[in-house]
């Protein structure tokens, strides 16, 4: 099994010795464990797009009664009455739209400064035990993150940081109107705090995989370490810090549990970040279970679906922004 | 379907060990509400018969899909079935009253005191309608004379989860408010006018704790758990009355139920002095008839227990309030005519 495998790996560099032929044979599939091997490894990644397809597939016949019945409305209306069998989803769009993208303007810098922290200024003795830390905030429960919510987080916001903004801003229409607690500021603060580990730990190992040589040449040529830092070392992996926020983002857009305990779940869109909104997760997961007639069943459907076709649209924007980014700027982005 | 329940029972029987009868295992899934009973239930039921009963509790509207599905042996909602849902499973369906919930309005009014807040229905409506929304407002002092009530926002909490709880009260209110009947009526979940939405009673409960000048809706059962204040509503004879076990027992003593009747009743603003206004039945769905004779002769025998006053006085325990007398005589005389593949059971 490990001859063959070299010999897959590196034919070239097959011995000329008696198995002259184990790379021929290997390559032409006669190895039987090789055979096997690569039999599994094919059906595996077959799997996940097949997968893929049997969730949409599920979604699409499920939705086809709402798709029916409201059409292109369902993304345009914002009503959203189960007792009247009338269906829109407009205020869940925005709701998860909103509260993802805030909770990235909070966690990107936040973790792009654990990271850069542990990576470049802190003592080596505290640098694992802090990545430790900070990835550890990954394993939590999201329920968890949501009682959290609801017993410390609000309070605490609701009493302090809620009215100093409002002191500071209340001049912006995001920052007025009364002040309840659950909010979907108070869902991108829990959503920030979650897709945080994600971000810092990817962040921190694309930057460890930053070679030495492109801080000591900015060093040498003068530069301070922080400058070192925002000329070289940042730039150099840029694409793989994008990547870390893109894996962020699709975290905050599918989370569910957390975001529906503190997000006050108003179907409504509201200018004022103090007010509450719904997203699409939450309302799957609270009117799922006690959908009793099927429109409302479908309409929850297609919710799903609809959530299904935002995350790939903005996972393929940020796709395109990563090429963009890694192809547009070549000082640094292509490393040496 | 039923490739599934042999394996299902076999994992059952494995885990209680249960004699010949256990293969016969009952599965049912549906409400929420009554399932800290209802699992308290099975486990008494099974150590004393053998017989292994699995329930999810996925709500109500997944136990009224399971059962229609037919992937269950018996359903549970806290609403009844509508006629549509009915003539889809071609009416082959009983709903067999449990026990009572009641839904009990809760608030956060510091420097009450001891001193009780009281509702009406038109008033509770015009809140819930976005029509009071503060509660120095002349119609709450009206009601409370006496009472100093704060100069603020009453900011309304409501249930943001499809639950039964939201469907006795809204039902409720659709009874007593024209205006609620034609711009909210009554579901699951509803479009909520006003207000904030909780998920859960636990949601509801902590927000309503968090914010002074809220009030929302609970179960009687967590309300009393938690030792909430709650309001005294005032009920169709025109008393105040204090949400309690008895109170909710009476409500359904106060609705006449016809020999021959199909329990889809609401006993929301029944009638009787001392009923409590915002009460309801949750029912189990069961087939009129179940094909196979044995697992029809273990599901009668297990309804039947359930009437009884040992099985009721467990309810009671638990905060659950239980039936009058009258309605479990009616419950066991149609449990009486169940029937397996056309012929009597047993």
């Amino acid at each position: 099994m490990t001859d063959s495998a070299t010999a897959v790996a590196d034919p070239a560099a097959a011995d000329p010795a008696p198995q002259a032929q184990g790379p021929v044979s290997a390559l032409e599939g006669r190895n039987w464990g090789d055979l096997a091997f690569r039999g599994v490894l094919t059906t595996g990644a077959l799997a996940v797009p097949v997968l893929m397809g049997f969730l949409v597939w599920e979604l699409w016949v499920g939705s086809r009664l709402a798709v029916d019945q409201f059409g292109f409305d369902f993304v345009t209306a914002s009503v959203w009455d189960p007792v009247a069998g009338q269906f829109g989803a407009v205020p869940l769009i925005f709701g998860t739209l909103v509260s993802s993208f805030l909770a990235l303007c909070i966690a990107v810098p936040l973790s792009l400064g654990v990271a850069i922290f542990l990576t470049e200024f802190a003592p080596t003795r505290i640098r694992q035990p802090i990545a430790f830390v900070v990835e550890l905030l990954a394993a939590i429960p999201s329920v968890v993150y949501g009682l959290w919510g609801i017993f410390v987080l609000i309070p605490f916001l609701r009493a302090t940081i809620f009215p100093f903004l409002r002191g500071l801003f209340g001049f912006l229409p995001f920052f007025q109107g009364p002040i309840y607690g659950p909010s979907m500021l108070s869902a991108a603060v829990i959503l920030a705090i979650m897709v945080m580990p994600y971000i810092m730990s990817v962040s921190r190992e694309v930057l460890l995989a930053v070679p030495p040589s492109q801080r000591e040449a900015a060093l040498a040529l003068g530069a301070t370490r922080w400058e070192a830092v925002i000329s070289a070392v940042v730039p150099y992996a840029r694409s793989g810090i994008i990547g870390a926020v893109i894996l962020g983002l699709g975290r905050a857009l599918g989370e569910t549990m957390a975001v529906t305990m503190v997000i006050g779940n108003r179907h409504e869109i509201a200018a004022s970040l103090f007010a509450p909104g719904y997203t699409m997760a939450a309302v799957i997961a609270n009117e799922f279970t006690e959908a009793a007639t099927d429109i409302h069943f479908s309409a929850l459907t297609l919710v799903a679906l609809v959530l299904f076709v935002v995350t790939v649209l903005v996972n393929a924007g940020a796709r395109i922004l990563i090429w963009r980014v890694a192809r547009g700027r070549p000082e640094g982005g292509r490393g040496l | 379907m039923r490739s599934s329940r042999p394996l299902r029972n076999g994992l059952v029987l494995s885990l209680v060990a249960a004699g010949s009868l256990g293969a016969q295992g009952l599965t049912g899934a549906g409400a929420t509400f009554p399932y800290p009973l209802y699992s308290k239930w099975f486990d008494a039921y099974n150590k004393k018969t053998g017989v292994p009963i699995n329930y999810q509790s996925i709500g109500s509207g997944g136990g009224i899909r399971q059962f229609a599905a037919g992937t269950v042996d018996f359903g549970a909602s806290d609403g009844p079935m509508s006629d549509e849902q009915m003539a889809a499973v071609k009416g082959n369906v009983v709903h067999l009253p449990t026990v009572l919930g009641a839904v009990v309005l809760t608030y956060n009014l510091p420097g009450l005191g001891a001193a009780r807040f009281r509702l009406d229905a038109p008033t509770i409506a015009d809140i819930f309608l976005g029509k009071i929304t503060r509660w120095d407002h002349p119609r709450l002092a009206a009601l409370n004379p006496g009472l100093k009530l704060p100069k603020t926002d009453l900011i309304v909490v409501h249930r943001s989860d499809g639950s039964g709880t939201t469907y006795v009260f809204v039902d409720y209110l659709s009874k007593v408010s024209p205006e609620w009947k034609s711009k909210v009526g009554a579901s699951t979940s509803v479009s909520w006018p006003i207000g904030l939405g909780g998920k859960g009673n636990e949601g509801v409960t902590q927000q309503v704790k968090q914010l002074e000048g809220s009030m929302g809706y609970v179960e009687l059962v967590y309300a009393i758990s938690n030792k909430l204040p709650v309001a005294l509503v005032s009920n169709s004879a025109g008393q105040f009355v204090e949400p309690s076990l008895e109170a909710v027992t009476a409500a359904a003593a106060g609705t006449r139920l016809e020999k021959g009747t199909d329990f889809r009743v609401s006993l929301t603003n029944a009638s009787g002095a001392k009923a409590y206004p915002i009460t309801s039945y949750t029912w189990l769905l069961v087939k009129v008839d179940t094909p196979d004779p044995a697992r029809a002769e273990i599901l009668r025998d297990f309804l039947s227990w359930m009437i009884t006053p040992e099985a009721q006085q467990m309810a009671a325990t638990l905060g659950y309030a239980p039936l009058p007398a009258e309605v479990a005589g009616l419950i066991r005389d149609r449990i009486k005519t169940l029937r397996s593949g056309g012929r009597p059971i047993g």
